[in-house]
């Protein structure tokens, strides 16, 4: 897939962000079909609903630049340009997995691709990648870093030690907070105070720091070029506060909407504002969407993910013998 | 091999060495560059090698490890000081969940080569929160590697040792050590991670210690030898992994074994000692290993008080004398100095 890095925002722009989401949405849509197969024995936390923030922010990296995530990763992983079919396989536990079957969906990595690891301790790696802003800096590399998490890491005491740093030494960080208004089932009014906004928290620790609609990838888009322009100009951190929204149950396949901490009515509002329609609204309105090639997109992708499926299903599973492999480096 | 050095002067030699010869060593902690140098630790080499290699930091714990984990992932030899255990209870979730565990969790593709320098206080009233040695919690951690030298000689040697390992190694250097002084060679030498060593030869009973316990050894065996009674001391110089082969191999020839530990008895690394034994060697031991260790509360400050929480080398002798049913007539061991106690040596006066 083609890198959009730096371009004017056009309709072929548009159509590489779209086709992107796209591929997120698909994958884990596929998940969801087949989750009850019981043979992705790992939990999974879907990307559905907060596909732009990953698409929009990493089509200006490039594999030297690094990404960072927390559980909910397939979105930021593939959008990085993680491979896909080892993403698949990794959920199966084949040896042929992303991290051999160690990691699951929870642990993924793609070093070739520049993703430099998901772990699911809420706000883990977020001053793990400032650390690797900072090793870049020592070692006189040009790279950015860019730290994905929720809200709810900003909760963490982690956080603010690592945006700290990040602001003391202008480290090139960009820290993306995905705000989708829960923390599995608690709403944000009882972890946050009223009017104590996330982004004001960021600005609060020295640091440039916006807002966006996070269902608007073009926004995201945007704003992501500021922010990572900056941090390649050596003008230090920069924070977005990216508003969007899971629309499947924190962790696993199904919706949960009937059972009390949000209502129908909210998800089916969120709905309408999903981030594909938009931009195939968008695409639309310049004539660049026909429905012939939608499907042709859809077509491809579709594919290219039974594809990883199938093969992560034949795939072998590691042998017994791996059990005690690499406890150490040696 | 006759140039004496003290125990921190080993540390600021064998830091100076390795970062000299490798670039991508690092410092990183609180006060490392200030007027005290972590006790002479870090002395001059801000001043040598820079702000950038030698780095103050904020009083965040457990983001700066965070921060080191991925200085580290990016080739460069991270060397975290905290100056005093305690203190980096703060970080155990980055050195427990991240640090141990992502060269198997992520199947060989990343390592983390990060030395952790932590200073194991004792004495003039630390107290509770600044004395703790919980070495056999980092030393239960697939993933870790857990040091703690006694002598000048081990604290040079193991920390080159542990800054050229490609693994998260947990540096434990007691506070009461820091001014005693050694052979140490001049050169560049390592001491492998994993290796104990014979202090002394004796047949009677293997006397098992590590880091400040095994001064206390030498001085009980000392004593023990005025009585006809030789104890060999084995200092084990790591915890993860530790030298089970060599301690075998002792008790084989001893059939008795006696542990020091540093730390409280219940769940500490004594118990993992006298069980690794008591299964290799069931039918070779003449008497119930055991366990000498600290009582079962935190720390006292009181002088008054903290003289009755730490074992000694007296109570070493004499419990080596009655595992050997030996009448303990030990008068060189026979101290009045209680004013003594609470401080390593006559030379500290306080504060930290």
């Amino acid at each position: 897939m083609e890198k959009a890095i730096n371009t004017e925002i056009n309709s072929q722009l548009k159509l590489n962000l779209h086709r992107q989401m796209l591929r997120i949405r698909m994958l884990d849509e596929k998940i969801v079909d087949l989750y009850a197969e019981q043979e992705m024995r790992c939990p999974v936390h879907l990307s559905i609903g907060q596909e732009a923030p990953p698409v929009g922010v990493c089509a200006h990296l490039c594999p030297d630049d690094y990404v960072m995530s927390a559980h909910r990763a397939h979105g930021h992983y593939l959008a990085k340009g993680g491979n896909l079919k080892a993403m698949v396989a990794e959920l199966y536990g084949k040896a042929s997995g992303c991290t051999s079957g160690i990691g699951g969906s929870m642990h993924l990595l793609d070093l070739e691709a520049g993703f430099l690891g998901a772990v699911p301790i809420i706000g883990s790696t977020i001053p793990i990648s400032v650390g690797a802003a900072w090793g870049a800096v020592l070692r006189h590399e040009s790279r950015v870093v860019v730290s994905f998490f929720g809200e709810a890491a900003v909760e963490e005491g982690v956080f603010h030690e690592a945006i700290n740093f990040a602001s003391v030494k202008k480290l090139p960080v960009i820290f993306v907070c995905e705000n989708n208004l829960y923390s599995v089932y608690s709403p944000l009014p009882v972890r946050r105070a009223e009017g104590h906004e996330v982004v004001e928290v960021a600005r609060g620790h020295g640091v440039s720091a916006w807002q966006a609609d996070g269902n608007d990838v073009v926004a995201v888009y945007s704003l992501a070029k500021e922010a990572i322009a900056r941090a390649r100009a050596g003008m230090g951190p920069s924070f977005l506060e990216l508003m969007t929204y899971r629309w499947r149950e924190h962790c696993g396949p199904n919706y949960d909407n009937d059972i009390g901490y949000r209502t129908s009515a909210e998800f089916e509002e969120w709905k309408k504002n999903c981030p594909i329609l938009r931009i195939e609204d968008s695409l639309r309105e310049d004539g660049a969407l026909t429905e012939e090639l939608k499907l042709q997109v859809q077509t491809e992708l579709q594919t290219e993910i039974n594809e990883a499926f199938q093969s992560a299903k034949e795939a072998p599973f590691p042998e017994a013998n791996k059990l005690m492999e690499n406890v150490y480096a040696s | 091999m006759n140039r004496q050095l003290k125990f921190w002067q080993a540390i600021h030699e064998g830091t100076d060495m390795c970062m000299s010869k490798d670039e991508n060593v690092h410092i990183l902690g609180l006060g490392v560059p200030d007027p005290k140098g972590v006790f002479g630790t870090t002395a001059g080499l801000q001043e040598k090698y820079g702000p950038d290699r030698v780095a103050d930091i904020p009083a965040s714990e457990n983001g700066m490890t965070g921060i080191a984990i991925g200085s580290a992932l990016m080739g460069m030899r991270p060397i975290l000081v905290h100056q005093r255990l305690d203190f980096a209870l703060l970080s155990i979730e980055q050195i427990v969940n991240q640090a141990a565990k992502w060269h198997y969790m992520f199947a060989s593709q990343m390592r983390v080569p990060l030395v952790i320098r932590m200073l194991l206080g004792r004495g003039w009233g630390q107290g509770p929160q600044h004395s703790q040695s919980l070495h056999s919690w980092f030393a239960h951690i697939p993933g870790l590697r857990v040091v703690m030298p006694a002598t000048p000689y081990d604290a040079k040697g193991l920390l080159i040792a542990s800054i050229e390992d490609d693994n998260p190694v947990i540096f434990l250097e007691h506070r009461w050590l820091y001014n005693i002084t050694g052979s140490v060679p001049e050169e560049l030498y390592r001491v492998p991670i994993g290796e104990a060593r014979v202090l002394r030869e004796g047949k009677d009973l293997t006397l098992v210690s590590l880091s400040y316990m095994t001064l206390e050894a030498l001085r009980a065996a000392e004593a023990l030898a005025e009585i006809g009674v030789e104890v060999e001391v084995v200092d084990l110089r790591s915890v993860r992994p530790w030298d089970s082969r060599l301690v075998c191999e002792s008790v084989r020839k001893t059939r008795r074994l006696l542990v020091l530990d540093m730390s409280w008895k219940t769940a500490g690394f004594g118990a993992e000692v006298v069980a690794f034994v008591s299964e290799q060697l069931w039918g070779v031991l003449q008497s119930p290993p055991r366990r000498l260790a600290f009582p079962e509360c935190p720390v006292p400050t009181s002088s008054a008080l903290a003289k009755h929480f730490y074992p000694r080398a007296i109570d070493v002798a004499e419990a080596v004398s009655e595992m050997l049913n030996v009448d303990s007539a030990l008068p060189l061991l026979n101290e009045s100095t209680d004013q003594l106690l609470d401080i390593p040596d006559p030379s500290f006066t306080g504060p930290f």
